[in-house]
């Protein structure tokens, strides 16, 4: 048997904290193996005893994507900036998609988890940001289909997506992992977070350029368009891959502005309700 | 020595209706409409909320290497104890240092998932726990081992029988290697085989030098792994002792009522309606109150209580243990066939179920009596293991012309005879 080298035990410090609690994010450093452990278990979960599987992930933006076809293209003719419409709306619906599963998992991650909370001890930031990860897998799944449409449509993407995709794939986490800290924590203590999130998702798909061009928005709106970060972070996929639009601009730097404005101040709310999940759960 | 944990003037406050168990969260909806009478009432917003001190002011020293008990009845804060010392919950008030890491048993099996193989579990469980991957890499063979499932490691655990399960679970958080190691009520599961290989493994931990807090109902099992205990009622500390003058504190300290026990409206749940207990007592055969009986002479227990609905397929029973925790029997009221007939559904009212201990049967010694109501497979309507204790008195009853103490739990007269067969 291997000897583990211990090292001389820490004294850890347990009282009430009161106002603005430490953040103390190296606590989730020490946890960073049970993230991982988290994000294994619920991909391993995820498609267990379905017919199809995987398969799943591929499945749900490629029919999205159809019946945006559908609507927007064969209906209503949206313009979709010379781009053929189902790959203008297919690259959309990648980060998109992300961002709506991570919320879904995020938001429930603590109720579903209730009996690790009231039992053990851990960071319980690792739950939501386990959920939030997680759905990088489904991403890489169906960013394979989007390659291969690429080349269906002869779209050659220039070097800057090598950098610019996944500095926007960062974009959209974070912007998820901001809202999903609010909303995780707000559901401990209001399960009312669970009837109001289908409509969020819903309404924030209309207010994101994912099945039209953000060029459709007149220029004095732009900013406050901007406000929504899944703006940005949809535009900047789609410059990035296909091309369209000026690349990061004003718009994407006050979008990225949001999103950290919201992972910060949710992470604070978030470490500040942690001390009563327990209590409350 | 070093001290491992110094607790400090801790005090935990529930709101009530949040204490663990309870499960209750608020609706957006409720503090929507509380705005209005808080606007109003502001005096009586805050005198409204009713507080629970589920720990007040609790402060001890566990020096490093050391195995402390913790007793108390349901309700004293025992749990609540060890939830701060795990970091699960915080508390309202005082400081607890803690020299290590801390690892609890306060559930075995937790974040285990029904789809995941056994061996899939051990992984995510000893992440959970806190232990490294390399940690759980090294241990793993001997984790299996100790479970005894190795023929189903790559088997789902939703198939594994609950034992399987358990002891999975166990071996994983039993290979824990913390400094301090909080176990709460893990032996009350499982087979005696299990609980017994359970607390060798205790022992084992003890033995390793490492720092151990202990709460158990079952104070053979306190005796046995302790030599030192805490006391707690109703949130307090109330004495530090050796284990056995502990221990006899602690009995004496809740078994004060004398051959009867009753209860007022405030002691009974609102969970038991429509079954309302009233009075538990114990008569000698002439027809007195008592709290010692003899062993040679039966007992009478009445157990009085009322209905306030019917209930269909009620059973009022109850269990007898010795102060050891260990059972001696069950019994209901409706066992007989024929009763149980009659009464299939219960009536409101007014009642008295009452048995009689024949004599010559208990051993010396003093015994508790608890008391259930419940009506099989759908709801268990009233439960006190620890109603009421009496004390056996073995004058002469079979053997009391030596002077010494009869093993066992009973003590029956039995029908020797001897006979010379080389005649």
């Amino acid at each position: 048997m291997t000897e583990i080298i211990k090292s001389e035990p820490t004294t850890i410090y347990i009282r009430p904290t009161n106002g603005l609690a430490a953040l103390n994010l190296g606590d989730l450093w020490q946890f960073r193996e049970l993230i991982f452990f988290m994000i294994w278990r619920d991909i391993k979960v995820r498609y267990k005893q379905t017919l199809l599987g995987a398969l799943w992930a591929i499945i749900q933006p490629l029919m999205t994507m159809l019946v945006f076809n559908f609507l927007f293209n064969n209906v209503a003719k949206v313009s979709s900036d010379g781009i053929p419409y189902p790959i203008f709306s297919f690259t959309a619906l990648l980060p998109w998609g992300l961002f709506t599963t991570a919320l879904n998992t995020a938001s429930r991650s603590l109720t579903s988890n209730h009996n690790m909370i009231t039992k053990t001890y851990f960071p319980r930031l690792v739950l939501p940001m386990a959920s939030v990860l997680g759905g990088l897998v489904d991403f890489g799944i169906a960013f394979v289909i989007l390659i291969a449409m690429m080349f269906y449509y002869k779209i050659t993407p220039t070097m800057t997506a090598l950098w610019a995709v996944p500095l926007f794939v960062v974009l959209a986490i974070i912007s998820a992992l901001g809202v999903a800290l609010w909303l995780s924590a707000i559901n401990v203590q209001y399960r009312d977070v669970g009837y109001a999130l289908p409509f969020i998702t819903q309404f924030w798909l209309f207010i994101t350029p994912v099945a039209y061009s953000s060029k459709v928005i007149s220029d004095k709106w732009q900013i406050l368009y901007a406000l929504n970060p899944m703006a940005g972070v949809v535009n900047g996929f789609r410059w990035a891959l296909l091309g369209s639009g000026n690349g990061p601009d004003m718009l994407v730097a006050i979008s990225t502005g949001i999103s950290l404005v919201i992972l910060f101040t949710g992470l604070i709310y978030f470490r500040n309700m942690e001390r009563t999940f327990a209590d409350t759960i | 020595m070093t001290i491992a944990i110094r607790v400090d003037d801790i005090s935990k406050r529930y709101k009530i209706g949040t204490a663990p168990g309870k499960f209750r969260y608020g609706m957006l909806r409720d503090q929507i409409a509380a705005i209005p009478r808080k606007l109003f009432k502001r005096d009586q917003g805050r005198a409204g909320v009713d507080f629970i001190w589920a720990l007040k002011d609790v402060s001890f020293d566990l020096e490093e290497g050391r195995v402390l008990g913790i007793i108390g009845r349901n309700g004293a804060g025992k749990s609540t104890l060890l939830k701060v010392l795990s970091r699960v919950t915080e508390p309202t008030r005082g400081t607890v240092s803690v020299r290590g890491r801390v690892g609890s048993l306060l559930e075995v099996g937790t974040g285990f998932h029904p789809e995941l193989t056994g061996r899939e579990n051990i992984y995510l469980n000893g992440a959970i726990l806190g232990m490294k991957r390399t940690e759980i890499e090294s241990k793993f063979d001997e984790i299996v081992d100790f479970s005894e499932v190795s023929q189903f490691i790559d088997t789902p655990v939703k198939r594994y029988s609950s034992g399987m399960y358990l002891r999975l679970a166990f071996a994983v958080a039993a290979h824990l290697e913390p400094e301090i190691l909080v176990v709460d009520e893990v032996l009350a599961v499982g087979d005696a085989e299990f609980q017994r290989k359970c607390l060798g493994k205790m022992n084992d931990v003890a033995a390793q030098g490492r720092t151990v807090l202990f709460v158990s109902h079952n104070m053979s099992a306190i005796l046995r792994l302790t030599q030192e205990a805490v006391v707690m009622q109703k949130g307090q500390l109330t004495l530090r002792a050796p284990t056995t003058e502990a221990v006899d504190y602690y009995l004496a300290s809740g078994q004060s009522q004398a051959g009867e026990r009753s209860w007022k409206a405030d002691d009974v749940p609102a969970s038991a309606v429509p079954f309302c207990p009233i009075s538990l007592k114990i008569y000698d055969p002439r027809g007195a109150i008592a709290d010692t009986v003899r062993s040679t002479e039966p007992l009478k227990v009445e157990m009085e209580y009322k209905l306030s609905a019917p209930v269909t397929g009620l059973r009022v029973g109850i269990y007898l243990s010795t102060v050891r925790g260990e059972y001696v029997f069950t019994s209901f009221d409706v066992d007989d066939a024929v009763i149980y007939e009659e009464n299939s559904t219960r009536q409101p009212g007014h009642y008295i179920s009452r048995c009689t201990l024949p004599g010559d049967m208990l051993n010396e010694g003093r015994y508790i009596i608890g008391v259930n109501a419940s009506s099989f497979g759908v709801k268990r309507f009233f439960m006190d293991e620890n109603a009421l204790g009496f004390t056996v008195d073995p004058s002469a009853a079979p053997g009391m012309q030596w002077a010494e103490q009869r093993q066992g739990l009973v003590r029956p007269r039995l029908d020797w005879t001897i006979e010379r067969i080389d005649e």
